[in-house]
């Protein structure tokens, strides 16, 4: 067969199989469809977050005066304001910030070992995997101590709607305002984290396989580029939720 | 047999190591400027301040995907394939913040 019947052909053809229309391997367009799929989940969850949060009245006076209450839903500045090693000083969304900016960093890191994987440089591919895993385990380190603190409470407690006095939080009740807010928070942060966990698995498992040599004997560093995917989208979503959650 | 080939290591890629390293910049500069709106814009232009939110929130999401996650320079119909779907995501905070100001106005 002459190369312009095959040209003429692939044309025709280009959805008809034998081909890669996209020009992206099986495994990575399955990646992208279930990072789409996994998209709708985390928007059900942040927009049923809208839908609660806007369904009960917001705090109207000056954020100094601000005391938690059952009455409206509480200002996230005030709720997220504490540092580790520094009790009691007044840090609004200071920690949320470092921890945003380490998801983004171990988000770098992996690109720079898909570059390095596209090069078959296999120390560099271990160099940068190792240091996304070390961001992907500061990250969960950080959301460990941010949920101890949440579910332990302020000094103060608050007073819940029969009268009595509660400190910080669990499925059901919170001291920090509706009975949903903790809720959510828990659902969200807790789904995302869960993603981090997940992530950092796989991160683990295509970084022994990279320091094994196997990649290197298949020829090729797809792996990383596929599991770089679902670290960026879980970067991604922490974006989403640092807005959504802690910003409005 | 393939380990008797000498694996042929390429030298680094300084363009696209420049590129990953300003878009990381970028990122770094709009979460900063994130702080700034939520501490100098005052409480009472909430919807303001929304809005410049989530602008920005779209503007790392776009540096994001297009660059880390490569989507930008990817095929036509796998870009689309990606995005049109989250229209639907569109779709739904529209009806679900009706119903939010439905249930407020009917409860309190």
């Amino acid at each position: 067969m002459s190369s312009t019947t095959i040209d003429i052909k692939e044309k025709e053809n280009l959805w008809g199989g034998g081909v890669s229309p996209m020009k992206a391997s099986y495994g990575k367009l399955m990646m992208w469809f279930f990072l789409l799929s996994d998209a709708f989940t985390f928007s059900a969850l942040l927009i049923t977050y809208g839908l609660i949060r806007f369904s009960h009245p917001s705090y109207e006076g000056a954020i100094d005066d601000f005391v938690f209450s059952q009455d409206y839903w509480p200002v996230p500045e005030v709720v997220f304001e504490a540092v580790p090693f520094l009790h009691g000083v007044h840090l609004p969304l200071i920690f949320v910030g470092f921890m945003t900016f380490v998801l983004i960093l171990s988000s770098v890191t992996m690109v720079l070992a898909v570059e390095a994987g596209e090069r078959m440089d296999r120390k560099g591919v271990e160099k940068w995997m190792l240091w996304t895993l070390l961001g992907g385990i500061a990250f969960l380190s950080c959301q460990a101590w941010e949920w101890s603190h949440f579910i332990t409470g302020t000094e103060t407690g608050s007073k819940l709607l029969d009268g009595s006095i509660f400190y910080g939080a669990n499925l059901t009740m919170n001291e920090y305002g509706p009975q949903n807010f903790a809720a959510l928070f828990f659902f969200i942060t807790g789904f995302h984290g869960f993603h981090v966990f997940s992530g950092v698995m796989l991160n683990f498992m295509v970084f022994f396989q990279a320091v094994t040599g196997k990649l290197e004997r298949t020829g090729h560093y797809e792996m990383i580029e596929k599991v770089g995917l679902y670290w960026h989208f879980v970067d991604l979503v922490w974006v989403f939720v640092f807005t959504f959650f802690y910003l409005v | 047999m393939q380990r008797n080939t000498p694996i042929n290591v390429k030298p680094i890629n300084k363009n696209k190591v420049k590129l990953f390293l300003q878009v990381t910049l970028y990122l770094f500069i709009i979460t900063v400027f994130e702080f700034a709106i939520a501490f100098t814009v005052p409480h009472e232009y909430k919807w303001v301040r929304i809005f410049i939110f989530i602008a920005l929130t779209i503007v790392k999401a776009y540096y994001i995907m297009s660059e880390f996650m490569h989507l930008g320079h990817e095929r036509g119909s796998l870009k689309m394939s990606v995005l049109l779907p989250l229209l639907f995501v569109v779709f739904l905070l529209f009806i679900l913040l009706f119903q939010a100001d439905a249930i407020y106005q009917a409860v309190y």
